[in-house]
Order: C-alpha cells, then sequence, then structure tokens
C-alpha cells in the first residue's frame, strides 16, 4: 500500500513530522516501510504558462514558435516540437534557469535560428511514471486543465511535493489497506488524532427515492453479508480533478475517469472497494447476490469471457443474468462508459474466502479482491458508498437520489475484551502500569473502561486481526517498544539437553567419514521419475511418491534412493575436471505401500556413499591408483566396526539391480531381531555409468535406523593378552569360485579356542595354478589365554585347519 | 730394548700422522699393538731383562702402548665423526617439496551451521527434535492456526502430493509435534532442525528446498523477555560477544506477539557496509510467544502456560557466515566449493 503523505495529512497532522524518521517510526511499531519515494523527480522552476499563440518555424516543418504568458513580466518566446501544442492551452513551462529529472537545466537556446526562452513540458519530462498517466497524456505535451491559474509551480499543482512511504503488510494488517487505517497507525505511533471525512454531512440527496429506481437482494446469505447501493443519476463522465488524479498516481493507479476514479479514490480511502454499474444496462432494475453454478460464463470488464466454478460469487441483474464476479471484478456489459448517464453504485462485503477462491481460480487478482479476501471492515460499508456518492454530485454533476437500497444480513458486533495488567506484565515480562496501557488503546482509537487491574476494550471493526487477550498484548508492546522489554533468563527447572541416539551417532559417522577423507554433500529430495528405479529398492515391494505439481520433470517425485542424486553431482563434479570423488550424503528417502497415496509416506534416513576415480592423486613420490571395489567395502567395514556391529554384518554376491553382476553384494545385518537387510554396494553397471558419462564408479547405500539400533552403546576394555601368540602362514590354492569369506569361517570353526585371528594377506591367480584356480594366502594367529602354546599344540590345530580346507574346498596346499 | 720402544713409538706416531682412513687405521692398530704386533714382540723379549730393568721397560712399554692407543682413538672418533657427516649429506631431502597428505573432507557448510547452532542450543538445556519432511496439511497448517483460506496461506506456495499431503513448508509441525507427544508434560524445551520445501523459482537467493532450526520452550511463566534473553545469549555464541539484537514487531500466524530479530551485521558490527544495506542490522530470526490457538490444538492450558518459538533459515545464516552469494552452491555439491568448508 502506497500511502502518500500529503493525502495522509487530510486525516492527521505531520507538522513538524521529518518523514525519514516516521517511516522508521512506523516500522519499528510494526508496519515494514519498503521506501520512501519523493514525488518530485528534481523537477524546480517550471509553472503553468498559456499558449497565446503558435507558429511554424520558419526552417523546421516540425517545430512551432509559441508566445507563453507564464507570469513573468514579459510573455515568453518557446520554440516547441510537440505535435500537440496549440494556442489556449495551459501548458508546463520550464524557464530559464529550471532543472527538470535527470539534471537537465533549461538554458535560453537558438533552435534553427530561433530564440527559446524555455521549454513546454511533457508529463515524462516531469518525472512521472507514464505507466500511471491517462492515455491522452503519454504522448506529446502535457495539457493541463483550463481553470487552471498561470504562474503556479507544477509541483503544486501536480502534487509533487509528496514523500510516498511504501506499506509492506503482513496479512493480519490489512487494516492499512486503507489511507485511513493508514492514519489510525501513524495517529496512534505520534500520539495526534484523526480527522474523519464527514460523507453523511456533505451529501445532498435529491427528492427522487432510489429504491423506486433499484431493488436489491441476497441469495446467499453466507457469502454476502451486506450489499447496498445508491443511484446517481445524470452524471457526465469525464475527467477527475487535478487533485484526485495526483493522489491515485501516488498510490500507483492510473486515472481513467470521473467516475472510475472516485471508486477507486474512495476504495483507497476507507478499503472499501465499490464497483459502479451503468443503471441503464442492468435488466429489471434489480441486482441480487448468488452464487454461480458451475460453468456459468461472464465478460468481465477486461474484455475476457470467464467460466466459473460452483460457489464463486456473481452479481446478477433482474433477468438473472450475470452483471460482475461480486468482489473480483465487474461485467463488460454494465461497465460506465462515455455515454452512461445514470450510475448504480455498489458497496458490499463480501465472504474474503470466496473472493480469494474464485480469484485464485481465475489468476484475477484486482485492487477490491485483495481487500475482499482480507476481511474488509463491516462498518466501512455505508460511508465509503455515502462518500463516493457524495464525491460524484460533487465531480461528475451527479444527482443523489434518496436512500440507500440495501440487504444487511445482521450488523457487525463489537468485539469487547477484558485484559488483566497482570497478564500483560508475565507474558512480556515488564512493569507497565494500567495507566500506560491504557494511554497506547487511546492512542489506537480503542475505548476502554478501568477495572480492577484490568481493562475492558473495545475492538473497532476496522480491527479484524484482534480476536483475543494476546493481539492486544501484542499492541501494547509494539507502541511500548520491544527495546524496552527487559533482557531475562527462563526461570524453573534445568533441564539436560542433548542427542538421541540415532542423532548422535549420525553426527559421529559424518566426522569418521570426514576424517576419512570423505566429502558430505546434500543433494536435491525431488528427482527424475523412474530414476531410483535402476536401483534395488531399500524396502521391498514400495513405491516412490508423485508430486501433484511438480516444477519440472527432473524434479517430479521424492527420492526413493539417494544413489540418482549422488551420480548427478558425480557428474556435475566429473563435467568441471573433479574425477576423484569420494562423497557420502545423509538424507531422507520416501517410500510408500500406497498405489495411491492416503496417508503419509514411510521417510528412511540413509546413508549413501559414491566412490570413483583415484585413491590419491598422482604426486611426486604417489602413484595414482585407481579406486576399487574394496576401498568402497573398506569404508564400509571401518564404519560397522565403529558401531561395534562389524560381527553382525554380511555381504552376499546375489547380484543387485543396478550394480555390476560381478563386483557387488548386498549388506545384511544380523541382529537379535534376525537377518535383515541393510542395502547394497559395489560398482555400478557399466550401462548406467555411460549413460551418466561416468567412469569406474562404487556406491553404496544404507539403511541407518536398523543400524543405530543395534550399534553398540558402551565400550568394555578387554583385557591385553599376557602370553605370546604363534603366527602359521599358509597359502591355498582353490577354485576361484570358492570365496574367501567361506575359507574364513571355515577355518574359525575349525580353529576353536585358540585361534585368535585370520587374515587374507594375498590373494592370486594365473597360469601357473591352472585354469579357473586361485590361490589365497591366510595368515593365522593361535593364543591361548592362560599360558604359552607349544608348538606342538598349534601345529596339531593348524594341520587340522588345513585337512578342512582341503576336504571341504578341494584346496591343495601351496609349498 | 727402551731406544727400540722409542723407535717404535715414533715410527707408528708418524704412520697414524699419515693415514686417513678407517680401514688403514685398523691395519696399523694390528700392526703395532696387535697380539702378534710390534710392541708386542719388542715386549716378549723382557724375559731376558734383569729384575732392575724389567719394570722400568715395562712401564716405558706401557707408556708407548698408552701413546700410540689415544691416538688411535682420537683418529677413529675423527673418522666417525667424518662418516656421520658424510652420510647426513647424502641423505639430505628437499624440505620444499610437498609432503603425503592426510585425506580429509568436509560436513556440508548447511551442517556446519546446524551442527553449532545444536551445540549451542544443547549447552542451554535443549533436545534436539526431528519430524517427517512429507506433513499432512493438519500438521502443517491448520495446527499452527493457519485455517484454509488463511491469507497467510499466500506465504507459502507448498508441494502438494495429494489433496491433505504435502511437503512440510516449515519446521513447525515438529513442534506441535513434539508437544503433543509430550502430552501436557513441561518444560518443553527443543529446537528442530530440517529440511522444507516451498514453491520458488531457483534463483542467487531462493530455493525450492531448504534448511531451517526452531525453537520452542513451553512452560510455566515464559515470557517475551526470556525470549529476548535466550536469542541473546544464542546470538552472542554464534556471532560473538559484541552481537546486538533488535526486535520488530512482525507477524506469524503461530505466535503472538510476533517479532523479526535482527542482529548486528556480522560483516561490519552495526557500522553500517554493503551486506547489511548500510542498515548495520541484518534480519536472520523470526519468533514470538506461542499463539494461545496453537497451545490449545496441542494439549496445553494458555490460562496455565505459555511458550515462545524461534526459527531461523539455516541458508541465510551460512551465506552471511561464510560470505556465500548464491545459495544453488549449497546444492550443487561442486567441490571446489564444498573443499573450502574442510578446515576450522
Amino acid at each position: 500500500m502506497k500511502v502518500s503523505t500529503e493525502w495522509l495529512s487530510d486525516y492527521i497532522s505531520l507538522d513538524e513530522v521529518n518523514i525519514k524518521e516516521l517511516a522508521e517510526r512506523i516500522t519499528r511499531s510494526g508496519i515494514e516501510i519498503d521506501s520512501v519515494e519523493n514525488r518530485n523527480q528534481g523537477v524546480t522552476g517550471v509553472v503553468v504558462g498559456f499558449v497565446k499563440s503558435k507558429e511554424k518555424h520558419p526552417d523546421a516543418d516540425k517545430l512551432n514558435i509559441c508566445t507563453v504568458d507564464a507570469g513573468q513580466e514579459e510573455d515568453l518566446q518557446i520554440v516547441c516540437g510537440a505535435k500537440n501544442v496549440d494556442a489556449g492551452q495551459k501548458v508546463p513551462v520550464a524557464l530559464v534557469g529550471a532543472k527538470l529529472p535527470g539534471g537537465l537545466a533549461i538554458k535560453k537556446a537558438k533552435l534553427r535560428g530561433v530564440l527559446s526562452q524555455g521549454m513546454i513540458c511533457s508529463a515524462k519530462e516531469l518525472g512521472m511514471n507514464d505507466k500511471l498517466l491517462p492515455k491522452e497524456l503519454q504522448e506529446g505535451i502535457l495539457v493541463l486543465p483550463e481553470d487552471t491559474t498561470v504562474g503556479t509551480p507544477i509541483t503544486t499543482l501536480l502534487g509533487l511535493d509528496d514523500q510516498v512511504l511504501d506499506f509492506d503488510l503482513t496479512p493480519n494488517r490489512s487494516d492499512c489497506l486503507s489511507m485511513l487505517g493508514a492514519a489510525y497507525e501513524v495517529g496512534a505511533i505520534l500520539g495526534r488524532d484523526v480527522q474523519l471525512p464527514q460523507p453523511n454531512q456533505e451529501l445532498t440527496e435529491s427528492s427522487q427515492q432510489a429504491k423506486e429506481l433499484i431493488k436489491v437482494h441476497i441469495d446467499a446469505p453466507e457469502l454476502c453479508s451486506h450489499y447496498a447501493v445508491r443511484y446517481i443519476s445524470g452524471v457526465k463522465i469525464g475527467t477527475s480533478p487535478l487533485w484526485m488524479q495526483n493522489r491515485l498516481m501516488a498510490a500507483g493507479i492510473r486515472p481513467i475517469n470521473n467516475i472510475v476514479d472516485i471508486t477507486n479514490y474512495v476504495m483507497l480511502e476507507y478499503g472499501q472497494p465499490l464497483h459502479a454499474f451503468d443503471a441503464d444496462r442492468i435488466r429489471g432494475g434489480v441486482l441480487g447476490v448468488r452464487e454461480a453454478k458451475a460453468g456459468e460464463k461472464l465478460v468481465t470488464l477486461d474484455g475476457q469471457e470467464r467460466s466459473l466454478e460452483a460457489g464463486a460469487l456473481f452479481i446478477v441483474d433482474g433477468e438473472d443474468r450475470p452483471v460482475a464476479l461480486a468482489g473480483v471484478m465487474g461485467g463488460q456489459d454494465t461497465e460506465v462508459t462515455e455515454q452512461t448517464v445514470n450510475i448504480v453504485l455498489e458497496s458490499a462485503k463480501f465472504d474474503g474466502g470466496t473472493v480469494r477462491k474464485t480469484s485464485r481460480t481465475l489468476g484475477l487478482r484486482s485492487e477490491a479482491s485483495q481487500r475482499f479476501e482480507k476481511e474488509v471492515d463491516p462498518q466501512a460499508v455505508i460511508p465509503a458508498l455515502d462518500r463516493a456518492a457524495a464525491l460524484m454530485s460533487a465531480h461528475a454533476g451527479g444527482s443523489v437520489s434518496e436512500g440507500i437500497v440495501e440487504v444487511v444480513q445482521g450488523l457487525p458486533q463489537q468485539l469487547v475484551i477484558e485484559l488483566s495488567l497482570q497478564k500483560v506484565n508475565d507474558y512480556l515480562g515488564t512493569d507497565i502500569s494500567l495507566t500506560e496501557a491504557k494511554g497506547i488503546f487511546d492512542r489506537l482509537h480503542f475505548e476502554t473502561t478501568e477495572m480492577q487491574g484490568a481493562l475492558k476494550v473495545q475492538i473497532p471493526t476496522r480491527r479484524g486481526d484482534i480476536t483475543r487477550d494476546v493481539d492486544l498484548i501484542e499492541e501494547v508492546a509494539r507502541l511500548y517498544g520491544y527495546d524496552q522489554i527487559p533482557t531475562t533468563m527462563i526461570e524453573g527447572e534445568t533441564t539436560a539437553g542433548g542427542y538421541t541416539k540415532p542423532q548422535r551417532l549420525r553426527r559421529s559417522l559424518r566426522s569418521l567419514l570426514v576424517h576419512g577423507g570423505w566429502q558430505e554433500v546434500m543433494g536435491y529430495s525431488f528427482i527424475r521419475e523412474g530414476a531410483s528405479a535402476s536401483f534395488p529398492r531399500l524396502v521391498e515391494e514400495e513405491q516412490e511418491i508423485h508430486l501433484a505439481m511438480p516444477m519440472s520433470e527432473d524434479r517430479s517425485v521424492l527420492r526413493g534412493s539417494l544413489l540418482p542424486g549422488m551420480m548427478e553431482i558425480a557428474a556435475y563434479n566429473r563435467n568441471r575436471k573433479q574425477d576423484n570423488l569420494a562423497l557420502f550424503e545423509f538424507g531422507t528417502v520416501f517410500l510408500s505401500h500406497e498405489e495411491k497415496l492416503t496417508q503419509q509416506p514411510h521417510e528412511f534416513s540413509v546413508l549413501g556413499l559414491l566412490l570413483t576415480g583415484e585413491r590419491t592423486e598422482k604426486r611426486w613420490n604417489v602413484a595414482a591408483e585407481k579406486v576399487d571395489f574394496f576401498d568402497l567395502k573398506g569404508a564400509l567395514e571401518s564404519l560397522f566396526a565403529y558401531l561395534g556391529l562389524e560381527e553382525h554384518v554380511s555381504y552376499e554376491a546375489d547380484q543387485p539391480k543396478g550394480f555390476h553382476p560381478g563386483r557387488s553384494a548386498s549388506i545384511y545385518l544380523n541382529g537379535p531381531e534376525g537377518k535383515q537387510k541393510l542395502g547394497s554396494l559395489g560398482q555400478l553397471h557399466p550401462e548406467l555409468q555411460r549413460e551418466q558419462d561416468l567412469d569406474d564408479t562404487y556406491v553404496a547405500e544404507l539403511l541407518l535406523e536398523p543400524l543405530f539400533h543395534d550399534a553398540g552403546e558402551a565400550v568394555a576394555y578387554r583385557e591385553l593378552p599376557r602370553y605370546p601368540a604363534m603366527q602359521r602362514d599358509i597359502a591355498v590354492v582353490v577354485d576361484d569360485e570358492v570365496e574367501a569369506g567361506a575359507l574364513i569361517a571355515a577355518i574359525h570353526e575349525t580353529g576353536g579356542e585358540w585361534l585368535e585371528s585370520v587374515q587374507v594377506f594375498d590373494v592370486f591367480t594365473g597360469a601357473k595354478l591352472g585354469e579357473g584356480k586361485k590361490s589365497v594366502a591366510l595368515s593365522l594367529v593361535y593364543r591361548d589365554k592362560e599360558r604359552t602354546l607349544t608348538d606342538e599344540e598349534v601345529t596339531t590345530v593348524h594341520n587340522q585347519v588345513v585337512d578342512r580346507l582341503s576336504q571341504t574346498f578341494a584346496a591343495e596346499l601351496r609349498k | 730394548m727402551k731406544e727400540r720402544l722409542e723407535l717404535l713409538k715414533t715410527e707408528a706416531l708418524k704412520a697414524l700422522a699419515e693415514t686417513s682412513d678407517a680401514g688403514h687405521l685398523n691395519e696399523l692398530r694390528v700392526k703395532y699393538l696387535g697380539k702378534k704386533g710390534a710392541l708386542t714382540e719388542i715386549l716378549r723379549g723382557m724375559g731376558g731383562l734383569s729384575a732392575e730393568e724389567r719394570p722400568v721397560i715395562g712401564q716405558v712399554g706401557n707408556e708407548v702402548r698408552a701413546a700410540i692407543e689415544a691416538v688411535i682413538e682420537e683418529k677413529q672418533s675423527y673418522f666417525q665423526r667424518q662418516e656421520t657427516e658424510a652420510r647426513l649429506a647424502a641423505e639430505k631431502v628437499d624440505v620444499t617439496l610437498p609432503g603425503r597428505l592426510l585425506k580429509q573432507g568436509s560436513v556440508h557448510p548447511l551442517n556446519q551451521v546446524i551442527q553449532e547452532i545444536e551445540d549451542i542450543f544443547i549447552g542451554m538445556g535443549y533436545r534436539v527434535a526431528e519430524g517427517p519432511e512429507v506433513e499432512t496439511d493438519y500438521y502443517n497448517f491448520e495446527a499452527l492456526n493457519l485455517p484454509k483460506n488463511h491469507p497467510a496461506r499466500d506465504m507459502q506456495d507448498s508441494f502438494y502430493l495429494t489433496e491433505d499431503l504435502l511437503m512440510r513448508t516449515q519446521t513447525s509441525p515438529v513442534q506441535v509435534r513434539t508437544m503433543e507427544a509430550m502430552k501436557g508434560d513441561v518444560p518443553v524445551k527443543v529446537i528442530c532442525p530440517g529440511r522444507v520445501f516451498r514453491r520458488d523459482d531457483d534463483d542467487a537467493t531462493h530455493s525450492f528446498q531448504f534448511h531451517q532450526i526452531e525453537g520452542l520452550v513451553v512452560g510455566k511463566r515464559i515470557r517475551m523477555s526470556d525470549l529476548k534473553g535466550t536469542l541473546l545469549e544464542f546470538t552472542r555464541k554464534m556471532f560473538g560477544q559484541d552481537t546486538q539484537i533488535r526486535l520488530r514487531p512482525s507477524f506469524f500466524p503461530f505466535t503472538e506477539p510476533s517479532v523479526e530479530v535482527d542482529v548486528t551485521c556480522v560483516k561490519c558490527s552495526g557500522h553500517g557496509c554493503r551486506v547489511c544495506k548500510q542498515s548495520g542490522w541484518l534480519e536472520i530470526l523470526g519468533s514470538g510467544m506461542v499463539h494461545p490457538r496453537v497451545l490449545e490444538m496441542s494439549g496445553y492450558d494458555p490460562e496455565e502456560y505459555s511458550g515462545f518459538a524461534f526459527g531461523m533459515g539455516v541458508e541465510r545464516i551460512a551465506m552471511l557466515k561464510y560470505g556465500v552469494d548464491d545459495i544453488r552452491y549449497f546444492f550443487n555439491n561442486d567441490l571446489r566449493f564444498l573443499q573450502q568448508f574442510a578446515r576450522v
């Protein structure tokens, strides 16, 4: 809402008020002032002049030589190139020495040999926003009304000596979508009185009874609580007075004609939108308010045919023909035109929600709909109607018929709220006295009655945002000043803060990975449809979830896996020559067992890892080596060990979807509640790599909840070994198909209690071993807790291990 | 015999003086002092001496041995020093060549900010609460005093999944869920970090997904002055001990009164600069006293309990803290960007 201070001072004295400081005070007490705009963009020395004569320039077709009376001692000779300049006009004249916006200084000059003592200006040259000018003023020089006085400074005439405050209103303060609301607000801040217009005193009615000319009815009482009209006959359509045009332009509204301007002017003044119908286009002398039927049509005054949904609100005439879209826009057929003589002026209170819905559905927002949406002041309906009628009588020559024709569905009740001073101070932590509190409500023009330790406060209907005592506490607080509220700490029992176990573990793992050289990333929660279908579902049988109205195809479903997003990040980096990537992400993925969503989907906390490129960059003393499956697996093993779960996790080469079939596995957690799938790891399937333009890339994705659930809590110390260990290395040749994991499991089984650890220290294949064979070298450590084992004892057990391997796996011992 | 000994001494010392390597030195030791060496050879003739002469010659022999040994030792340690020096010289490295680095990633800058804020509030006795990112209309709007058709819904255009389900537009539903779970117990003292979504076209300052941290305290006699004190303490820990805060009235449907909280500009400490648009202040928090409707709906009697809530945008704080000028960096995950945060 743009608030002209020139206009505002009609209602409240702004004497000795610095507008910049006022703007700051308004901001600090609740409504942010976005800007203070000076309407004068740098105009000085421009006055009203009268063009006495016009002659053609002897040497230039397009130039005229004008003789102008600008109230100076002598008439001025001015050369002017505008097509529309003519003798008999009043025009703005920039005298020699004048300044125009943009720093242009007017000097005496010769144009094609003819002396020019100044310049006749266009509106644009005076710095006026041409979007807001009436069409006829957008081209050529600005022709002023005939009755303007020669010599008057143009800044006065055009209201340029005005500063405009831009109120950035929060949704609750729609009361300030009006000049009067702004005046009340500024009045409360300055502690000054507000003078209201007195429309009923300004208005003179004719003897003609309005009710004989127009009748109204409401057929949708829920959606319209008050519908009122006046009948104004014999209007002459023309331009509105300059002061009104100036104020409309200051508010950002383009003047059209006197009738339309008056409805806009009063809407800005009271916040009550009005609509003027051409009375002679209304059939049957009746206006009614009813709900639209689905598909009903109306051509609105912007020329668009609008098809309505059921539930929208229409104004219809005596033939039940829609003539306006209530609260949003009038109909073209009953629009006020040059030929209009008689007016039906409407002022009403339409239901905000209905107007809002209609305006949203049609994508049609107007100054009127914006105000109705937020509920207009029910007590402004009649004063605004009277005010506009009085102005039409004064500035459009209309005769206002006697009486208001209206239907009222119950008058608004004035709300009274009891406010306890104790509560105010308890709530704010202040020590405000009853007198101070009362003083604040006086400034707001809220009537109060003093009680023992409390106030009864009457809430004006214009402040529909105030409905309970805390709303009043806010009024007190903002005008008392938030700076004055003390700074205290919460009293009462202290609480122990902290993380939950999953929160704590997630943070620890983040740290672990970061210090292991992994980079954390954060991807988008929305991905391309089907992208997560490339990978195994983290939970079987669950569906991905679609946005109802996605912003783009690439972001149309909720991610059901972190991997597509991480691949996107990898590709983004590779395109920027960042080839060595070790990325991880902790994120939420969304899945649902429902085909058609009716309840919240499952949200899973997931860890994703992606590894590609070289393990370490090539340096002068480090060779570049490509990462492989075991770099990724090792990271996961470290992570499981950190969680104390290394012995409960197993890997199965069951060829998960989307992965290289020979270099991938599913990961299982064998917890107290049985075996549960955690996720997958491995190299991306080469086809997927090619699609994404990735090099060999290894990824893993894990459900965190079961891991965090089973993760060990406290570390328990184990005694350090007191007796020496004995190490025996063996190398066995087995079929390629035999998994190292199986060998190790068998060794553990046979080795018994003495076997402390088994490590694979070498694996190789080669022609020497024969087709389909590999050699696995293992290092076995034997130890007893209570004593030193003898060589013979260890040899016995070790031989049993070797026998077991040869029996179970046909392993041959390499010598 | 004495003369022979003296002669041997002279000869040996001369030879030793001329030697210049450790191997030769050893040979000389064997030659003069070894079991079959020259000295032993001479002293073997002592048997033919008289009882008076024997001790005299013996002493001379010992003196000769000591003199030769002393020189040998001195030479030996000299050669050792030389050898050490030569080795050290040979082992010299170019210390300006780079070393082998520890591998070091970084926590995502947004998580760094979240963790820092969590640490501050945990220190002040807050728990960390999380909630679903897909919310029902009830929790995201209605329970926060935003009934259907409320004009404030204008401010949050949302991603809906169905009529009733949407991506949460704020972390406030977690507050409601927390209060419900507490079933009327006090004090409630939580912060709720999380990801939220709004239908914004992405540009330098807008992203359709971003992060918030909200805080909620509910108890007996929780005052607006407590909110002020809490936020002052938080902002000082976060932005420095000299930070000041300023409260400006505002509007949020779920708080009443509602305030925006400005802090003195982190760049210019309030003197005015480009970052704070010369005002000296930066708007970083929205807050207020929990609206009684919200308390009622979550099972707390507003006549008995009161509370405050506050919220901030993680991206905004990260952008201010690190001087980042485009929000999209946080989600593009360019390593050259992320790696800048791999340090304290």
